[in-house]
C-alpha cells in the first residue's frame, strides 16, 4: 500500500509515522464543503455514490441499513466506515433478517457485497435475500397494512399532552422508487435471481477456508478471525475500496456483513465458558477490523450472540469497540409474549449506542422504548409504553387530585419531563380505562369484602387491582349471615 | 476548548500547572468530549503535544478541533502535535512485516506484549530540541483511550508500567503534562479495566470523570461531571476538592451548571 511505503522509508524519525501526508489517503470521514477541500482531496468524487447520502449534521457519508426505520433512529443511516453489531436476539430470527436487509439494499443499489458466515454457505444466504417493494403493484396491500394498523389510540386527543406531540412518527410511508436512500423489502418473496447475479459479492464460509494457508504469523488471534481479516483485506486492497492499488479506481462501498461472530463455529470459545483462553481475540479481531473500515470505503454489519457471552467485561469492551450497537430481544418463548401491553409485538430494539462521529453531539431520538414487529411483509418500529408507565399507573390511580412538586433531579420524581409526562400520562390512562370497562358486568368484590369499590371510574376489572385507598364503606350485613 | 470548562478548573491557556497527571474516566457516556477539550486547550497553550490516538481517525479529532478553534493539520505541519494514528498504523503493522521496530508491535505477538516500543515512541517525540531555541513552552501527552489497550490483549500491569516510565519522562524529567482517558465498566465486572482504573486515579493530580445521569437519558443534561483534585505526594490528612457539574454539549462547546439547575427546568 502507498501509506506503508512512505511510512517504512520515513520509519527513522518518529515524526513520519503519524505525519506522512500521504495524498492519495482515502478515509471515508470527509467533509462536505467548500471548507474541507482544502486537505481533502477526495472530497467531490465522493458525492456520487450510488446508495449514499451526506448527513445533515456533519457532512459524514451515509449508506441505508434496509430498514428505513432504523436509518432514522441511528441519525439518517450507517456511516461510511463504522461498525454496526446487532446482539442477537435468542434463535436469531431476526437479527438475520436485519442482516439479509443490508446486503439486499446493497443489491439494490449496486455496492459490492463481502459475506461471512461460518454456518451457512453465502451462495445460500444471497438466495434467501427479501424482494424489493420497487413499484405501484404492492402500493395496495401497503394501504391495507397502514389501515389496519391505526390503533383507536390515535382517535383519542390528549389534552395535556404536548410532550407526546414531540414525539418523532416512525416511518410510515409507502414504497418507493429504486433511486431513494433506503427501500422497503417484502420478507415473504425472494429476490430476483437477476438481480442477484448482476450484483458483485464475495463469499467467505470458514469451514471451506480451514486448509488455506495464512501470510499473519501466530498472534493471539484464533484462526479463523485471521483467515477473515486476510480476506477482508486482500478483497479491499485488489478492488481499490482503499484508494491505494493505483490500478484500480474504485467509486463504490463495500458492504461488508459477517454473521454470528464470536460464535464456537469461528473457533472462539468465548460463548462457551467465562474464562477463555483466547479472550482477546474477538476483540482484537474488531480493532483490526475498524482500522480497516477507517481507511477504507465500506461499512459492516455484525451479527453477534452476546447472550451467549458469558463474561460481561467482554461485552462492554465489544460494545466500546464497535460504533453503532443494536440490540434485539424477540418475545418468542418469554413470558412477554403473553403481556397485553406487547400484542401486537415481536419483540423489543434496543438502540444501545451511537457513535459521535467528527463531531461533539450525535443524532438521538428521545423515545427510548421500541418495539418491533414483522407484520406481513413489512418490519416495523414503533414506540411502546414500558413496563415502568405500567406501574406507575397503579401508583396514580385516577378519581384523585395530585400535587406535583419539582425536585432537581433530571429525569426523577418530580422533575418537570416527569410531571408532564405523568399528567399526560394519566389523561391517556382514563381514555384507556373507558375502553377497558364493560358496563354490564357486576361489580365484582375486591379483598376481604370489607372495603367496596366505591362508585366512580371502574379500572382493572383482572382481580388484580386491590380496593382503593381511602373509600371505606359499612360492609353490608348478607357477608355475615352465618352468625 | 470549552471556556466554561476552563473557568471551573481554573486555569487558562497561559496559566497552567506543569508536572501533572489529569485522569479523564467516563462511566455510562461518552467522555470523549473532554479528550477534545485538553487537545485544543494544550495546542492554544503553545505546547508540544504528542497524541496517541487509539479508538478514531485523524480526521475525526481534525474536524471537531476546527470547530473548537485549532488546526490539526497546521499544528502537525509545524511540528507541534505529534500524531499516532493508531487504527491506521495498526493495519499497517498487522497485514505485513515492518523493517523497524513499530509503536503497535505487539499486535502481532502471540503472547501478551509490552508497550516500550509506545514508550520509546513518545520519549522521542516530546525530546526537546537540541538548538536551544525553545519554541514551546512544554511537553503533552495525550492518550485516548488506554482501555482499549486491555482489549488488544496486554495486561493491566504492563499498562501502568507504561504510564509510569511516561509519567518520569514528561512529567518530572521536562515538567510536561499527561491526559489520559479511562474507560470504566461500572457494573460490567472489568477487573483488569478497574485495576488500571484504580491505579491510575491513585497516582493523578486532576480527575475528571463524566457520568450518565443515575435517572437514565435527558435531552436536556447529557451528564454529570465530578471534578477532583488531588495531592497524591501529600499525606491523606489533607482533604480533596471535589466539585460536581451536570453538563450539556452543544455544537461547539459544552454548558455547565449546578446540578438542578439546568437551564431547561428553570
Amino acid at each position: 500500500m502507498a501509506a506503508a511505503a512512505t511510512c517504512g522509508t520515513g520509519a527513522g524519525s518518529t515524526g513520519s509515522i503519524g505525519a506522512a501526508a500521504c495524498k492519495n489517503n482515502v478515509t471515508s470521514f470527509q467533509r462536505k464543503g467548500p471548507r474541507a477541500s482544502g486537505t481533502d482531496s477526495g472530497c467531490s468524487r465522493l458525492v456520487s455514490i450510488a446508495g449514499t447520502r451526506p448527513s445533515v449534521r456533519n457532512g459524514q457519508l451515509l449508506v441505508s441499513t434496509g430498514l428505513p426505520a432504523l436509518d432514522q433512529l441511528l441519525g439518517g443511516g450507517l456511516a461510511v466506515g463504522t461498525v454496526l453489531l446487532i446482539e442477537e436476539d435468542k434463535y436469531n430470527t431476526y437479527s438475520s433478517l436485519l442482516f439479509k436487509y443490508f446486503l439486499a439494499e446493497g443489491i439494490i443499489n449496486g455496492h459490492t457485497l463481502l459475506v461471512a458466515s461460518a454456518k451457512e454457505n453465502p451462495a445460500d444466504t444471497l438466495q434467501e435475500l427479501p424482494a424489493p417493494l420497487l413499484d405501484d403493484n404492492c402500493k395496495k396491500d401497503f394501504d391495507e397494512d397502514v389501515c389496519n394498523h391505526k390503533t383507536p389510540d390515535s382517535n383519542i386527543k390528549m389534552k395535556i399532552a404536548w410532550r407526546y406531540q414531540l414525539l418523532p412518527k416512525m416511518e410510515q410511508s409507502g414504497p418507493v422508487s429504486s433511486s431513494r436512500f433506503g427501500h422497503y423489502y417484502d420478507a415473504s418473496k425472494r429476490m430476483p435471481q437477476e438481480l442477484i447475479e448482476a450484483s458483485k459479492w464475495h463469499g467467505f464460509f470458514f469451514p471451506e477456508k480451514l486448509s488455506s494457508t495464512l501470510t499473519i504469523e501466530p498472534c493471539s488471534l484464533t484462526g479463523g478471525y485471521r483467515k477473515l481479516l486476510q480476506f477482508i483485506q486482500n478483497v479491499i486492497y485488489e478492488e481499490g475500496f482503499d484508494g491505494s492499488n493505483p490500478q484500480k479506481k474504485q467509486k463504490n462501498i463495500l458492504r461488508i456483513g459477517i454473521q454470528n461472530l464470536g460464535s464456537p463455529l469461528w473457533g472462539d470459545d468465548i460463548c462457551c465458558t467465562e474464562n477463555c483462553d483466547n479472550s482477546h481475540s474477538l476483540t482484537k479481531f474488531l480493532y483490526v477490523l475498524r482500522g480497516l473500515l477507517r481507511t477504507s470505503l465500506s461499512a459492516c454489519i455484525i451479527t453477534m450472540p452476546t447472550h451467549l457471552i458469558q463474561n460481561k467485561a467482554v461485552i462492554a469492551r465489544v460494545t466500546n469497540l464497535s460504533d453503532t450497537v443494536v440490540g434485539l430481544e424477540s418475545f418468542i418463548g418469554s413470558e412477554r409474549e403473553t403481556n397485553p401491553l406487547y400484542k401486537d409485538y415481536h419483540g423489543l430494539i434496543h438502540i444501545r449506542q451511537i457513535p459521535r462521529l467528527n463531531n461533539l453531539i450525535y443524532d438521538v431520538s428521545d423515545v427510548k422504548d421500541l418495539a418491533f414487529k414483522l407484520k406481513r411483509k413489512l418490519f416495523t418500529i414503533e414506540w411502546v409504553q414500558d413496563n415502568y408507565l405500567r406501574q406507575e399507573r397503579n401508583i396514580y390511580p385516577p378519581g384523585f387530585s395530585y400535587l406535583l412538586k419539582q425536585k432537581d433531579s433530571a429525569w426523577g420524581e418530580g422533575s418537570l419531563q416527569h410531571s408532564t409526562f405523568l399528567m399526560s400520562f394519566l389523561a391517556k390512562a382514563t381514555a384507556f380505562a373507558s375502553r377497558l370497562v364493560r358496563h354490564s358486568e357486576p361489580l365484582k368484590q375486591t379483598g376481604s369484602g370489607r372495603i367496596l369499590q366505591a362508585a366512580g371510574p371502574r379500572l382493572w376489572h383482572d382481580g388484580r387491582r386491590q380496593a382503593t385507598p381511602g373509600l371505606l364503606a359499612i360492609p353490608p350485613s348478607s357477608s355475615h349471615a352465618e352468625l | 476548548m470549552f471556556p466554561e470548562l476552563n473557568n471551573l478548573l481554573n486555569t487558562t491557556p497561559d496559566r497552567t500547572e506543569q508536572g501533572k497527571l489529569t485522569l479523564l474516566c467516563d462511566a455510562k457516556t461518552d467522555g470523549s468530549f473532554l479528550v477534545h477539550h485538553f487537545l485544543s486547550f494544550y495546542l492554544k497553550a503553545n505546547c508540544k503535544v504528542c497524541f496517541v490516538a487509539l479508538v478514531q481517525s485523524f480526521s475525526h479529532y481534525n474536524i471537531v478541533g476546527r470547530k473548537l478553534g485549532v488546526s490539526l493539520t497546521a499544528a502537525r505541519e509545524c511540528g507541534q502535535l505529534v500524531f499516532l494514528e493508531g487504527l491506521k498504523s495498526s493495519v499497517d503493522v498487522f497485514f505485513r512485516a515492518q523493517a523497524e521496530p513499530h509503536p503497535l508491535q505487539f499486535l502481532r505477538e502471540a503472547d501478551a506484549g509490552s508497550l516500550q516500543p509506545v514508550y520509546e515512541f513518545v520519549r522521542e517525540a516530546l525530546k526537546p530540541v537540541e538548538d536551544g531555541q525553545a519554541a514551546w513552552r512544554y511537553p503533552v501527552l495525550l492518550v485516548d483511550d488506554l482501555s482499549v489497550l486491555l482489549s488488544l490483549g496486554l495486561g493491566a500491569v504492563a499498562v501502568l508500567d507504561f504510564m509510569h516510565y511516561c509519567r518520569v519522562a514528561v512529567c518530572w524529567e521536562q515538567k510536561g503534562n499527561i491526559v489520559a482517558l479511562v474507560h470504566d465498566s461500572g457494573d460490567a465486572e472489568d477487573e483488569e479495566n478497574d485495576i488500571l482504573l484504580n491505579g491510575l486515579s491513585h497516582q493523578s493530580h486532576l480527575i475528571l470523570r463524566a457520568e450518565g445521569l443515575a435517572t437514565g437519558f435527558c435531552r436536556d443534561v447529557h451528564g454529570q461531571l465530578r471534578i477532583l483534585w488531588r495531592t497524591p505526594s501529600q499525606p491523606a490528612a489533607q482533604r480533596d476538592r471535589s466539585l460536581t457539574y451536570q453538563y450539556k454539549i452543544q455544537d461547539k462547546s459544552v454548558s455547565f451548571f449546578a446540578k438542578g439547575m439546568s437551564p431547561a427546568v428553570l
